[in-house]
């Protein structure tokens, strides 16, 4: 039972070390944007778990009825914080888009040799 | 057990954790997309049934839906495939473990599922309900309904009212970065495309 009850302070975390470890393992740009969304979506878990009753409702008030009622402040956060994550999202990857147009390549480590190889050019020039 | 809330709850966040897992292992990016998408669509049922009813539908409409086209109309432009190497990463997964530890370790004192004792819930949560923050008297010729003419769903009340500036800074935030994005991938003018080759020149 307290395994159950204490579940979502255990799930949250995994889903944000998942997302942590796609942003550090991952040499594709795109993989770490995803990377990232995951990791807010645990940030999000972990918000609407606070505001969970026992035997509650939604917080959509019932004239003459004592009902449970969830806490709407939770909500609220959550729901400013899901369109700015979708905000960064499209800026991030109107950059990676960029990117390729650049570079030829949305893999990290690739674009790093090649701005080393420009570097050294530069240096010798 | 007997709580259903928290049995459906438990089921939902495991698959929804095998999805995120799945989509993060794929070398596809097409796939891991909609294995994103599956993941979206999976929390915004669990919003439903943790009584986040307007989080579930922002989460079908925006994680699921937006998103999801977002990252297609990418993916046009980069590619599908990601290059193929190493599943290991020591430091990621040494970070990853730390960092997963002391965060289990601080959630150790959080109020259990659910619970009516909860800080969060005897706060200011009775408050807000009480006040339904955000009630619009309509007067006496005002319309009348069932509602003695008050927002019923306590999540609108307060985000018009209680947090109306986060509301208003929210839909500069996404002009913003509607703006970011026009001014990234506007192709350059061809009197900017000639300065710029100049300037290459000259160095």
């Amino acid at each position: 039972m307290s395994l159950f009850a204490t579940f979502n302070s255990i799930a949250f975390v995994i889903i944000m070390m998942i997302g942590l470890y796609t942003l550090i393992a991952r040499q594709n740009l795109v993989k770490k944007t995803l990377g990232l969304g995951l990791f807010q979506t645990g940030i999000f878990l972990m918000y609407i778990t606070l505001g969970v009753r026992d035997g509650g409702s939604a917080p959509i008030l019932q004239e003459g009825a004592d009902l449970a009622y969830s806490n709407p402040l939770p909500h609220v956060l959550i729901l400013t914080a899901i369109v700015v994550s979708l905000s960064t999202m499209a800026v991030a990857l109107a950059l990676i888009i960029g990117v390729r147009e650049e570079y030829g390549t949305i893999e990290a480590d690739e674009i790093a040799t090649i701005d080393r190889a420009e570097a050294k050019e530069d240096h010798e020039a | 057990m007997s709580d259903p809330v928290l049995l459906i709850n438990v089921i939902l966040l495991v698959i929804a954790v095998v999805a995120a897992i799945a989509a993060m292992w794929t070398r596809d990016l097409l796939g891991a997309v909609m294995l994103m998408g599956i993941y979206s669509l999976l929390l915004a049922v669990e919003w439903a049934n943790l009584f986040a009813m307007d989080v579930s539908y922002t989460e079908a409409a925006v994680g699921a839906g937006a998103a999801t086209i977002l990252l297609l109309t990418a993916l046009t432009r980069t590619g599908t495939r990601e290059k193929a190497g190493p599943n290991f990463h020591p430091t990621a997964l040494l970070t990853v473990i730390v960092t997963g530890a002391l965060l289990i370790y601080g959630t150790a004192d959080m109020p259990r599922f659910g619970d009516p004792q909860a800080p969060a819930t005897v706060n200011v949560a009775p408050e807000y309900i009480a006040q339904n923050v955000g009630k619009v008297d309509a007067g006496e010729d005002g319309p009348e309904n069932d509602f003695g003419d008050h927002v019923p769903n306590a999540v609108t009340a307060v985000l018009a009212s209680y947090r109306g500036y986060d509301t208003m800074f929210e839909t500069a935030v996404i002009f913003t970065a509607g703006v970011c994005v026009i001014l990234i991938l506007r192709p350059l003018s061809p009197s900017a495309r000639r300065e710029t080759a100049q300037s290459q020149e000259g160095a």
